[in-house]
């Protein structure tokens, strides 16, 4: 089994680097080198594009986070108050502090689509500060999502261990809520890195 | 990584058997148990527990077989739930757990055929845990061939069967060293099964197979004194996955007594402290009761990590620990030998 599976990341790799080469050595030998431009790239994609992009990333990796968190404490939880019923109600904080990774994302696009605003009559290029805004509102977005993906993992299976440790014994349920409460203000600090990145991006404004 | 991955398929499980866990009789409970006076006592004490009614349909006066059966019967319920819910690759490893259980149960049913007995009288005395469907099938066969045919077709066994004796050994090799031959094949199996798994199931695993692939090379050893077995053959019953190996089994394979077994184990701390029999009343403890503590402190140990495969076989161990105790206690109720009533292993 792992002796396919590496032959087959081997092929996929080897078959990639193949392509890549091909395709700047025709681009080199036909006189068209300069095509292959980073800055270019970045310069021609479209602000709105980067904008946009963020906005669906911050949501969409947080409500990953959020996702894998509430099923690794819920399989738990669910395993745990078949014998203990009374852990049930107290071990929602686990799944409530998994929602609220996914929240984290969405304010954050709420907040980024007033910066975009409606969009209309504009191609996207009119000002330098397009620019600006459609980048910072990206790696806002990257960074909310992946410290939300990581927070809800980590709130996940420390409230998984809180859950089997209540049902234990009740008397720790609240010393392990404390771990989970640390772990759950990782997203917080992505969150508001997001806000300050974006904070400094002005609207995109067909006026300014 | 396993904490990532593992509750997508197993976190219901694994909780579950933690709370099972949970209901495994603690030390207040058996010191209510041992001042019993009699078996209906004890039946009270046990409905406060996890046990719960188990034994109130029972005709009044209760014996300590009885119990013991009732307990079992509760044991399997449980871990035939656990079954049904598991998927792979927990389903193989909780295979794996019975066929220990399965190797003995097809070695009393040889055994049994071959001295033709009552095929009904076998059929209960098997071990509910290793209990497989053809199991009648077995006592059908007349012949030690077609016997041997029916195990390699119909259990899961057919490779340690395969590996280790043909038919012709059926006939003359004596029936324990089948079973250790077995055995043997079946834990190096079994903990490479787990070291495939690997992560903290192999680390856990891998702690308590070793323990009782040593266990067992021991037992051996002890055992074989004074009987006809010869030492390249008990060489070979050794199984090679345990902490004595290579090493340990080479002296152990050269004992002729019990001392020569010390000394061979002397650099072994673990193994060697159950060999030491001081001033303490744990003169009193016999070297088999030292091995089921230290079964069960390495059964407790694996209930410390989350995530891991560990848990089931070591809730089922100290399930069965506890049933021990239990009709110990009874037995000794029973037979009215109060001042041996607390010679149980206590779990938690």
């Amino acid at each position: 089994m792992g002796f396919f599976t590496n032959i087959k990341a081997q092929s996929v790799y080897y078959l990639t680097a193949t392509l890549l080469a091909v395709t700047a050595l025709n681009l080199v030998f036909t006189g068209k080198g300069e095509e292959f431009s980073f800055g270019n790239f970045l310069l021609q994609t479209n602000p709105y594009l980067w904008a946009l992009l963020g906005a669906a990333f911050a949501v969409g990796i947080s409500v990953v986070g959020a996702a894998w968190g509430i099923y690794i404490c819920g399989a738990t939880i669910l395993g745990g108050a078949v014998r203990v019923p009374r852990i049930k109600t107290k071990n929602l904080i686990s799944i409530i502090f998994c929602e609220v990774v996914a929240i984290y994302g969405i304010i954050i696009a709420i907040i980024f689509s007033s910066k975009i605003g409606s969009g209309h009559g504009g191609n996207g290029f009119q000002s330098r500060s397009f620019y600006f805004t459609g980048f910072a509102l990206f790696w806002s977005g990257l960074c909310v999502g992946f410290s939300d993906l990581a927070c809800g993992i980590c709130v996940g299976i420390s409230g998984s261990s809180a859950a089997l440790a209540d049902a234990a014994d009740a008397s720790l349920f609240v010393k392990v809520l404390v771990v989970e409460i640390f772990g759950s203000i990782i997203g917080l600090f992505g969150l508001i890195i997001g806000l300050i990145m974006s904070g400094k991006a002005s609207e995109f404004d067909l006026k300014a | 990584m396993e904490a990532i991955n593992f509750n997508v398929d197993n976190g219901y499980l694994e909780a579950i058997v933690r709370g099972f866990k949970g209901g495994i009789i603690n030390n207040n409970v058996y010191s209510n148990l041992t001042q019993c006076e009699t078996l209906e006592d004890l039946k009270l004490q046990l409905s406060s527990t996890d046990y719960g009614n188990f034994l109130q349909n029972e005709p009044s006066p209760l014996s300590t077989s009885t119990i013991s059966e009732k307990c079992l019967e509760r044991l399997m319920d449980d871990f035939e739930y656990l079954r049904a819910n598991s998927v792979e690759p927990l389903s193989t490893f909780l295979d794996y757990i019975t066929y220990g259980y399965m190797i003995d149960n097809v070695i009393l049913l040889i055994t049994g055929t071959l001295h033709e007995r009552d095929t009904h009288e076998l059929l209960e005395k098997c071990h509910p845990l290793g209990a497989f469907e053809s199991m009648p099938a077995l006592c059908i066969a007349t012949n030690v061939n077609e016997l041997y045919n029916t195990v390699l077709i119909e259990t899961p066994l057919a490779p340690y069967f395969e590996k280790c004796l043909s038919a012709e050994d059926l006939h003359e090799v004596d029936i324990e060293i089948i079973r250790n031959k077995l055995y043997k094949a079946y834990i190096e199996d079994f903990y490479n099964y787990c070291q495939k798994i690997g992560g903290p199931t192999g680390e856990v695993m891998g702690e308590i197979l070793k323990f009782e692939a040593d266990r067992r090379a021991i037992n051996i050893t002890i055992n074989s004194f004074d009987t006809e077995l010869s030492k390249e053959e008990r060489t070979k019953l050794y199984p090679e996955n345990g902490l004595l190996y290579p090493e340990g089994i080479a002296k152990l394979a050269k004992c002729d007594d019990i001392e020569q077994v010390k000394v061979a184990l002397d650099t072994y701390h673990d193994y060697a402290a159950m060999f030491e029999t001081g001033p303490n009343n744990s003169a009193e403890k016999s070297l088999e009761d030292k091995f089921f503590e230290r079964e069960v402190l390495l059964n407790k140990r694996s209930f410390e990590q989350q995530f891991h495969f560990g848990q089931f076989y070591s809730y089922l161990k100290l399930k069965e620990q506890e049933i021990r105790n239990i009709v110990w206690i009874a037995e000794c109720i029973a037979q009215n030998q109060k001042d041996k009533i607390n010679n149980y292993i206590p779990i938690f």
